[in-house]
């Protein structure tokens, strides 16, 4: 089974070929670009690099957030269409179990995040199986590291925005939790396909982001219509 | 030999979601749009993220309808045609990484469309082009006089220094407490209407095809307010009357004018105002008994639609205007730039 895997949900660009269960190829970029100009440039080459064309793909997985409200949007519209076009099942896969990967033979709970600006993040907590143990969320990062300081046993954190949020999650969880290096902290395309590689695929044209978080319009539109 | 081709193309550039497939450029096979209109009526205008959010749910749905309308597949497209700009930026990046991925996958040309150029170019389902052309934009965001040469070339001999036309409307709506969109509310009152208010024109300087809408939005607006100061009441509709009287007596003028002064066989209005009733009567009483042939699109083709994107895109495609991978959104594109683009 062929799979290209794209992750365009955050300032990481990732782009994956994989060949039953192998990795022929994998593009990572974390420069801060356009990923609307860059994707299909680099799936053009890495397609080109691994021999393969658009006809040999068996499935597109995706990272369908939360992160950049654009950023998400570029990368699903992206796999949908092209999904679409191929008529091969498309998988989004949440861009929060994809950084999970990078903690995979940790011995505790992952806690994977993405800054959400003015305190907030977008995360959720998983265990070593990358079942999730606590649901995705969208809150400020001390509420959530105030639930997780009690937790039975450390927890590791990745994000690639960790260095804004180490101070505090030192000082709220102790010695409970763990920070890798900073290299570990990018998510891997080749990690996305091997998340999405099993899980079905539903409905292609239901298929929509993960945005955890409603549009600041719609969310005033409805609380004013619970106070009439 | 001459083969027939067929375009797909793609417009997500504001609060429409459409698809449409163009044969040779100038015949329509299938036309799809999914308005969102009822979901941005409750904000009183269109909210971006929320354009964005309704596109990426519609657009393969689309491309599905618009396939089987026209009994034909994604095989059958010569090449794939989007809409690049201007536009909502979150809007277009939809339709254009769309394009990208239909033209990728199936191994087609992908050429992006400029949405001006899809505007004027929706006339050209229903007429040849005649050459030298002169072109009245009037949308929501764009009021503009369009000379063209040749296909292809777009030169703007006019346009607005503040409003647009379409702009003005919305704001003299929302001040009469019309609902969203304002425009053929407007429309709809002045025909029951008089003008019984002498707004002003602005003409601006002797020769110039500019236009601006911003003071008379301000009289519009000081007008309703003082008479609410007073206690008295305006008629509704004579207010609309005369708001619509002075804006197609400047737009339809300012048209004639720069028509004469270019010798153009062809006047076409375009943009989703070319629908309003005040103004094609406007304009057909003015070239009427005129040796210039005016074309005002069907109303259908005139709000935003993928047909005129397809129609456009068929001319630059056998132009040979090709677009890279890296194709992306540009919500400022300006026709002229446009225009220059180089061939690829
Ligand atoms: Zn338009």
């Amino acid at each position: 089974m062929n799979v290209l895997a794209m992750d365009t949900s955050n300032e990481i660009l990732g782009v994956a070929v994989v060949k039953d269960g192998e990795t022929a190829g994998e593009l990572i970029t974390n420069i801060k670009k356009n990923h609307s100009v860059r994707l299909m440039p680099a799936i053009d080459q890495l397609m080109k690099e691994t021999a393969m064309t658009p006809s040999d793909l068996d499935r597109i997985v995706v990272a369908k957030g939360p992160g950049s409200y654009t950023g998400v949007r570029i990368g699903l519209t992206t796999a949908k269409s092209m999904g679409w076009a191929l008529n091969i099942p498309v998988v989004g896969v949440s861009s929060l179990e994809v950084l999970a990967y990078q903690g995979m033979f940790f011995d505790g709970y992952i806690c994977p995040f993405f800054d959400a600006r003015r305190g907030l993040v977008y995360t959720g907590l998983y265990n070593q199986e990358m079942q999730l143990v606590k649901a995705e969320t969208n809150l400020l990062m001390i509420d959530w590291l105030e639930e997780l300081k009690a937790s039975d046993k450390p927890v590791l954190f990745l994000s690639p925005e960790i260095e804004s949020h180490q101070e505090a999650i030192e000082e709220i969880m102790n010695d409970k939790a763990v920070i890798p290096p900073k290299t570990l902290h990018v998510p891997r395309p080749s990690a996305l396909a091997l998340a999405g590689k099993d899980k079905e695929a539903g409905p292609l044209h239901a298929l929509v982001p993960n945005y955890l978080r409603m549009v600041e319009a719609e969310a005033k539109w409805l609380e004013q219509q619970g106070k009439k | 030999m001459i083969t027939d081709n067929y375009i797909l193309a793609i417009e997500t550039s504001c609060d429409e979601t459409a698809a449409a497939i163009v044969k040779n450029g100038r015949e329509l096979v299938a036309n799809v749009v999914a308005s969102q209109i009822e979901s941005h009526k409750r904000f009183g205008g269109v909210v971006p993220e929320i354009a964005s959010r309704h596109h990426i749910e519609q657009i393969t749905i689309i491309l599905e309808e618009t396939l089987s309308q026209a009994g034909m597949q994604l095989d059958d497209m010569d090449a794939i045609a989007v809409t690049e700009g201007p536009g909502l930026v979150g809007a277009l990046l939809v339709g254009v990484n769309t394009a990208k991925s239909l033209a990728f996958a199936k191994d087609k040309p992908l050429v992006g469309v400029h949405h001006i150029a899809g505007h004027i170019y929706a006339n050209r389902l229903e007429k040849e082009f005649e050459f030298p052309l002169l072109s009245l934009v009037v949308s929501g965001g764009h009021t503009e006089l369009i000379l063209m040469k040749n296909h292809g070339s777009f030169e703007v001999i006019g346009e607005t220094r503040d409003d647009a036309a379409g702009e003005a409307y919305d704001k003299v709506a929302r001040t009469l407490k019309l609902p969203y969109p304002g425009g053929p509310h407007i429309d709809r009152l002045a025909q029951e209407g008089e003008e019984t208010i002498d707004f002003p024109r602005a003409w601006l300087e002797e020769g110039s095809y500019d236009f601006s809408f911003s003071g008379l939005k301000s009289a519009v607006i000081n007008k309703l307010h003082n008479a609410k100061q007073k206690g008295e009441t305006l008629e509704e509709k004579n207010v609309a009357a005369s708001f619509q009287a002075s804006v197609v007596d400047v737009l339809s003028t300012k048209t004639y004018q720069a028509a004469r002064k270019h010798n153009v066989k062809q006047v076409i209005v375009a943009g989703g105002v070319a629908a309003n009733q005040g103004l094609r009567a406007a304009l057909k009483r003015k070239f009427e008994g005129e040796d210039i042939e005016l074309l005002i699109p069907p109303l259908k083709l005139c709000t935003d639609n993928a047909a005129m994107i397809a129609a456009a895109g068929a001319v630059a495609y056998q132009q040979g205007h090709r677009a890279g991978w890296d194709l992306n959104a540009d919500p400022s594109l300006s026709l002229e730039r446009y225009a220059k683009r180089s061939l690829k």
